[in-house]
């Protein structure tokens, strides 16, 4: 066996081994550990993606002297190894565009938590990323879902807590049905691994036995995996948490915690159940009908809103809607269209919210969109990288939010009954994005003098402008380097069932 | 539509009932300290259906006696590792509500979320 | 010095004043002048309206949403209930020997858990060495919650600030709670050397901890563990702190007695389990020896671990208690 397939243990491993040690460091060693923590992780999953490119299969990774299905096994292939490299790159940057920010708003004393959090939500992406095994991946579901709240809540203003208490109650109600119908499955099958219980459903499904129970569970499952990840009607929570915590924590959480239930959610469809059998039942059409309302709801919600970071947060429900849109469609194409929106989403979002802050900072601290007229004068980085976001999201061409919105015209194209409200609802939800982004560009570029503002340049704040840079160039390189990467979640995907 | 184990799988079928009494104390009460209680309804609620899978009739708890290790003497062991996670899992989500319930409360002296987000819109922070 | 070049973008970009301001006609430039009394009008107005939205007693409209809302969630509710219901109708008989449940899996588990694992009690092998993943996967949950539960509740003493030029500090908001301040709360309304209790629990105490440490020593030969074990000892810490109070368990658990404790027997936990996984996965025989079925020291890494489990389990019910009770240990 060779010494890069022990990559994914290493990560998983090294991520919880620092947040135990992180508990008794002082707050800089904590930092630096967490920054070179981050950095190796992403080091041994392009090693790891490399390697597998090369070999063309995925392998099975045994935790413990026993093989599965009696002991623990994890599973690496090409588009788990792509997804690690990729959460680990944005994490590492939405960590160092908001580290100023984080000195100002949390007491000195906790920020050895705070970074205790961050390293065990980067051990529960990855845990969710590559395992094979169901009940596992509750276990990291919950540690996701502690983590995040503790994101929440770090800045401690009365906002936040009630942000955190919203979040919990919709998160254990969507935990509390994803465990159930984990034992019903379990009951049915037998089995706790992937692969095992999908051998066991094909069978029960050629047989017609316990067809009721079977479909039900499937439904309880993806219901309480989308009640996680804030789809359409379950998203009162996401303003307020996205809207006032911390910076880093906001970037973090708009880009990869609802994602992680996401990936899982895929990963149930093509492992657990079985792709045919998903695209045939009747649970698509119910995610396709609230992705769809999502889109919609969350962009009119956008507008109304007055504050900049709430106009970005309700923006995030409009995009989560269109994934699971594209998870409705059923088909392959329409599954490589959510993959590719994912990455393009965490790579725009977190942008998004780095650079409001520093708009925000340049006209004295005020949220409201009316006093950030004349913002991009005064700190140009910030408004040139609010200005790519903004046209990421709306969808021009050579940014990643175009390509991914041709992949979802294109992969609703020729299907019988829902391509025409994919494609009229893909456009009108393609003019709202415009009429609040826009909206926000223009104003931040209105030539005003302001005598009582202070003026950000590129000198007083090194750090933040090169991870402004580094987060352009990303979103450049998805948006016109798209045709490798589709190419990747394609091999990804036909090695993922 | 009802199929035929309904009355022989009670103790599923109350588990259930109090899954969804739990489910809907989460959800509906105002007072944080019910839905708390409301949450652990629930989650006890999954391990009495866990419990209740494990069983085989006539058997008795997996300990190995007298060196006895055929499989028709002890019942199934994985359900209760699973509720042992479960149930440490529980306990720490208990933790983090109440403490959540603690500062709310130290702050606005009220039990009630939607008299707190209320008074967070009027406050207009 | 490179000279700069003078075009439209290098001047837009430089944020220079246009050279044509004054010179030529144009629509004058405005200052920007906070416009006070303006801006006091429309707070007013604004406050007004807030006052009638979110009055709720006598707002109709709200009322009625408050209605239809809780009147939809019920619907909601029970139809929750009656899906799953049908659903358990339809699952396989409870008791049955020949459902899905009974497979190899737990055959394997149940003929072979005590040669392979060399514990009797064999849902501890299951936990501690089938699936150990999942047991480390859950003491992380612990951990993280205590943390979020310190982030929460823990009262710090304030630290002189580090003023460097150009680095933002904290700003604690006024009326928080300090100290001080709950430690005087803390010695009001806590119940003071109170005869029976002290004597009942002079006790009880060393019958509890012994009690304890005996479940978590046996845990893989009768039922027990470190769970049970350790929440057991974390209820006799309670009951001897809320007997002779602070000062005394002061004397032998402080706040590095946990912080060092816990990192210990996580570090610990951390380091036998990925040793375990490292040679399972490639291969290797571990070193581990199995020892005799039925004695204490068996089962290879199975004692160790529920000793750490238990110790991590006691201090943080511990914890738990002394945050939500004075904020600090």
């Amino acid at each position: 066996m060779n010494f890069v397939q022990n990559f994914p243990f290493f990560s998983i491993i090294l991520s919880m081994f620092s947040g135990i040690v992180s508990s008794v460091l002082p707050a800089r060693a904590a930092k630096w550990l967490n920054t070179i923590l981050i950095s190796v992780v992403g080091a041994m999953s392009a090693v790891l993606l490399v390697y597998l490119m090369g070999t063309g299969e995925s392998y099975v990774y045994w935790m413990g002297h026993f093989p599965a299905p009696w002991g623990n096994e994890i599973r690496a292939g090409v588009l788990e190894a792509g997804m690690a490299l990729f959460f680990c790159v944005i994490m590492l940057l939405s960590m160092t565009g908001g580290r100023k920010k984080l000195l100002g708003e949390v007491e000195y004393s906790k920020h050895n938590l705070y970074y205790i959090l961050v390293n065990l939500l980067l051990s529960s992406l990855l845990a969710l990323v590559y395992t094979n095994d169901l009940f596992t991946a509750y276990v990291f579901v919950e540690i996701n879902t502690i983590s995040a709240c503790g994101l929440i809540m770090i800045r401690q203003n009365g906002r936040t807590i009630e942000a955190a208490v919203r979040y919990m109650i919709m998160s254990l109600l969507g935990s509390g049905l994803f465990l159930i119908s984990l034992c019903m499955l379990y009951d049915l099958t037998g089995h706790l691994l992937m692969s095992n219980i999908k051998e066991s459903v094909a069978v029960l499904v050629s047989h017609h036995q316990y067809s009721v129970p079977l479909m039900t569970t499937i439904g309880l499952m993806c219901a309480g995996l989308a009640i996680k990840s804030a789809l359409f009607p379950f998203h009162s929570w996401l303003p307020d948490a996205y809207g006032y915590s911390t910076v880093s924590s906001a970037a973090m959480l708009s880009s990869l915690v609802s994602k992680g239930y996401i990936f899982l959610l895929i990963k149930i469809f093509y492992r657990v159940i079985g792709f045919e059998i998903i695209a045939e039942s009747k649970v698509i059409n119910v995610l396709f009908v609230f992705g769809l309302l999502g889109m919609i709801f969350g962009s009119l919600s956008a507008i109304r809103e007055n504050d900049i970071r709430r106009m970005i947060s309700f923006s995030s429900v409009a995009q989560i809607g269109y994934i699971y849109m594209g998870f409705g469609l059923g088909t392959e194409s329409g599954m490589t269209a959510s993959i590719f929106h994912i990455l393009s989403h965490a790579a725009t979002k977190s942008l998004l919210f780095i650079a409001a802050i520093g708009l925000t900072d340049v006209s004295k601290g005020s949220r409201q969109i009316v006093d950030l007229t004349g913002a991009g004068y005064r700190n140009k980085i910030a408004g040139f990288a609010f200005t790519v976001g903004s046209l990421s999201m709306v969808g021009v061409p050579m940014f990643s939010g175009f390509v991914s919105k041709l992949l979802f015209a294109e992969a609703s194209i020729g299907h019988t009954y829902k391509m025409l409200p994919a494609v009229i609802v893909l456009a009108i939800s393609t003019i709202l994005n415009a009429i609040y982004f826009m909206k926000t560009v223009i104003r931040i570029y209105v030539p005003e003098r302001r005598k009582d503002c202070e003026v950000i340049t590129i000198k007083n704040e090194k750090e933040y402008a090169v991870t402004l840079v580094c987060f352009i160039v990303l979103n450049v390189m998805l948006g016109m380097l798209s045709q490798p990467i589709v190419q990747w979640i394609h091999t990804g995907l036909s090695m993922f069932g | 539509m009802v199929g035929p184990n309904l009355f022989i799988n009670y103790g599923e079928a109350v588990a259930v009932i109090l899954f969804g009494i739990g489910f809907s104390n989460l959800l509906l009460q105002k007072n944080l300290i019910k839905k708390i209680i409301g949450l652990n309804i629930m989650d006890t609620a999954i391990y009495l259906f866990l419990a209740e899978k494990g069983y085989i009739a006539g058997r008795v708890a997996p300990i190995v006696v007298d060196g006895v290790q055929e499989v028709e003497a002890y019942i199934n062991p994985v359900p209760s590792g699973l509720v042992l996670t479960g149930i440490v899992v529980s306990v720490s989500v208990t933790a983090i509500m109440l403490s959540l319930t603690i500062r709310l409360y130290r702050r606005y002296h009220t039990l009630d979320l939607d008299e707190i987000s209320m008074r967070l819109k009027k406050e207009g922070l | 010095m490179k000279e700069k070049k003078n075009n439209a973008f290098t001047r837009w970009f430089y944020g220079e004043e246009d050279t044509l301001l004054d010179k030529v006609e144009m629509k004058p430039q405005k200052e920007y002048a906070p416009r006070e009394g303006e801006i006091r009008e429309l707070m007013k107005e604004r406050e007004m309206l807030r006052e009638q939205i979110y009055d709720v007693e006598d707002n109709h409209k709200l009322r009625l949403f408050h209605k239809m809302y809780q009147i939809a969630a019920v619907i909601f509710c029970l139809t929750l209930i009656s899906i799953m219901l049908v659903t358990v109708s339809w699952l396989p008989p409870n008791g049955d020997p020949d459902n899905p449940v009974n497979n190899e899996v737990s055959a394997r588990y149940i003929e072979s858990g005590l040669q392979e694992t060399g514990a009797v009690n064999i849902v501890t092998g299951m936990i501690l060495d089938y699936r150990a993943f999942d047991t480390f996967g859950e003491s992380n949950v612990l951990f993280i919650a205590t943390v979020t539960v310190l982030i929460l509740l823990r009262l710090d003493k304030e630290k002189k600030a580090l003023a460097k030029p150009g680095v933002p500090v904290y700003q604690k908001p006024v009326d928080e709670l300090t100290i001080a301040k709950a430690q005087a709360d803390d010695r009001v309304y806590e119940p003071k050397n109170d005869v029976i209790l002290q004597k009942v629990a002079g006790f009880l105490v060393p019958i509890i901890i012994i009690f304890g440490i005996y479940v978590i020593l046996n845990g893989h030969l009768s039922p027990g563990g470190g769970f049970s074990g350790g929440a057991i000892i974390g209820a006799g810490l309670i009951l001897y702190l809320n007997a002779f109070g602070f000062e005394k368990t002061e004397r032998f658990f402080t706040e590095k007695t946990y912080k060092w404790t816990c990192f210990f027997a996580l570090t610990f936990y951390c380091l036998a389990k990925s040793y375990s996984f490292f040679t399972g996965a490639n291969h290797l025989e571990s070193g581990i020896p199995l020892g005799t079925p039925g004695a204490i020291l068996s089962s290879g890494l199975i004692l160790p671990l529920n000793i750490c489990v238990g110790l991590v389990v006691a201090c943080t019910m511990y914890a738990f208690y002394v945050l939500f009770r004075k904020g600090g240990f």
